[in-house]
């Protein structure tokens, strides 16, 4: 499959790999997918409380060229936003970003998920209500 | 300098031997003749070729050279042998037995014969992905008609007990075929000493050309028929009707004489890269070889590196072709159904890559491909969380996954 300059930019040269202390009060923690499934993402957001803005992003992601292409990009697009524009973030938008094909929409769902998932995280240890779950994916 | 991306992916295909294009070239030109005709020069020119080719061919396996049908390929090889037996012995049985780890030209046309009405027992595998002598002669009943595995595993290289089987079988009435793709050209095979009735093999896996195969059928002790897939004009003793193709059959006549003359050089020289590439590539921790190390075919190893993904261990080894167990798209992710049949878990079959050296691979190649590989799989893992969890003990086993 030929991937697009952007995926193997992304996967070439990764943003944001790493760890944030997850025990921190103010870092999410987002952990999806499975070994069996060939994909496992983790994304970690860290969260200034007093303007509820994303300071930093962290991921590690086990998967193809387009789950690693799709977990950098979305810690990208989290630093600077506030935790409530972080949830906006649509899947669809990674595909097209990333011009990812049909076949690998499944990797933006994965990083949708764990942004969500990330937020979650956060508000749980925070004390506010955990997400409904928002969307069908699957 | 090195010329990229470097081609390991030898058990899919191999490059043309220049001296085999250089036998065909003739064939393809001016000896274009028709090899059935008898009633002028072109047509005996022609003949003439094929024969010799035939005596090359029979040289390198110890048959006699009418034992050779040809085919397009080792997939029709498979597909005439299994068909063929199970037609002209459906008096006798209707039973056949393989193994799970054979090729798909297998596989699949033992499902067509279960569709057909035959019963088709499938032999499971031990961890080095070799049969259990046990199981076979416990599967061998009166109806079994055929028994049929492969010589040398296109994924692992492991190779079966064949003179073993092909005495089990033997001994209960049954012919024996085997799939010597991989095989044939690579290791010595001899159809006489191994006890093989029927045998498919191809020339573009021993550097001949793609779209000629062959089907080797034992004449004596017994005399093995099939019925023929095919009808026309009675061509290949009525087995396989189709004009010959010349300039491919020439080409794997030479083919199998360069193998013969030249096996045990190549064997030496391929085994002590393979072993180098493996030694290496095996120094970087949790990676494992798939398949037996005892029993194999010299140029090929499979290696699982645990925690990284197939599919991103590809496009990380971008300047190597091998070849992944690792099938992904989001609508079926499946691992390779023989490193499964291995019992491996199916995130280990996803991160394995399969090695095929070839005559024309260098040592320079291999150095090369072992930078590659482990430059590829240490950033991959630095990026997996799975390997962060691996190195903090974390039993992965352990967690619940989202799944997906």
């Amino acid at each position: 499959m030929a991937y697009s300059d952007k995926v193997i930019d992304h996967y070439s040269n990764p943003r944001n790999v790493g760890t944030l202390d997850k025990s921190k009060k103010n870092v999410g923690t987002g952990l999806v997918g499975a070994p069996e499934c060939g994909d496992v993402m983790r994304l970690q957001i860290e969260v200034d409380e007093t303007t509820n803005t994303i300071t930093d992003a962290k991921f590690k992601t086990f998967g193809c060229g387009s789950a690693i292409a799709s977990s950098s990009l979305a810690t990208e697009w989290l630093k600077g936003k506030t935790v409530d524009e972080a949830l906006a973030i649509d899947n669809m938008e990674i595909v097209e970003e990333l011009a990812l094909p049909p076949v690998k929409i499944h990797c933006s769902v994965l990083a949708e998920d764990a942004i969500k998932s990330a937020i979650n995280d956060y508000r749980v240890k925070n004390g506010m209500p955990a997400l409904e779950e928002s969307k069908a994916h699957h | 300098m090195l010329k990229l991306p470097i081609y390991l992916d030898n058990n899919a295909t191999t490059p043309l031997d220049p001296r085999v294009l250089e036998a065909m070239m003739p064939y393809l030109t001016e000896v274009f003749g028709n090899a059935a005709s008898r009633n002028h020069p072109f047509g005996w020119a022609a003949e003439e070729a094929v024969d010799y080719a035939r005596e090359q061919i029979a040289s390198l396996i110890n048959c006699d050279s009418k034992e050779i049908i040809f085919t397009s390929g080792a997939t029709e090889s498979d597909n005439l042998g299994i068909k063929g037996v199970f037609e002209m012995y459906a008096q006798k049985g209707n039973h056949i037995i393989t193994a799970t780890t054979e090729h798909k030209a297998v596989l699949d046309t033992c499902k067509h014969i279960e569709k057909l009405g035959g019963r088709v027992t499938y032999l499971p595998v031990n961890s080095e992905g070799l049969i259990s002598l046990e199981d076979l002669e416990a599967a061998m009943t009166p109806q079994t008609v055929l028994v049929t595995i492969m010589y040398g595993n296109n994924e692992t290289g492991t190779i079966q007990p064949i003179r073993e089987i092909a005495a089990i079988a033997h001994k209960h009435g049954a012919l024996f075929m085997t799939d010597g793709t991989q095989a044939v050209g690579k290791i010595p095979v001899d159809v006489i000493a191994d006890g093989i009735d029927i045998m498919a093999f191809t020339a573009h896996k021993m550097y001949g050309p793609k779209g000629v195969g062959a089907l080797y059928v034992r004449r004596k002790n017994p005399r093995v028929k099939v019925t023929a897939q095919m009808d026309g004009g009675g061509h290949e003793r009525g087995m396989r009707s189709g004009t010959l193709n010349v300039p491919g059959i020439v080409g794997l006549g030479k083919a199998c004489e360069l193998a013969r003359l030249e096996m045990a050089a190549d064997t030496a020289r391929l085994s002590a890269l393979r072993d180098k590439l493996e030694r290496e590539l095996l120094t970087l921790e949790e990676s494992y070889v798939n398949g037996s190390r005892e029993h194999r075919l010299p140029h090929v190893t499979n290696i699982s590196f645990k925690y990284v993904e197939g599919e991103g261990l590809m496009m990380g080894v971008k300047d190597l072709a091998v070849s992944s167990g690792s099938a992904c798209t989001s609508a079926s992710l499946e691992p390779s159904y023989v490193l499964k049949a291995l019992g491996l878990s199916d995130d280990l079959a996803h991160s394995s890559l399969r090695f095929g050296l070839s005559r024309f691979t260098t040592e320079e190649q291999i150095d090369y491909a072992i930078g590659h590989v482990k430059e590829a799989v240490t950033k991959l893992r630095e990026m997996s969380p799975l390997w962060e969890m691996f190195k903090e003990g974390i039993d992965l086993s352990k967690i619940e996954w989202a799944e997906h």
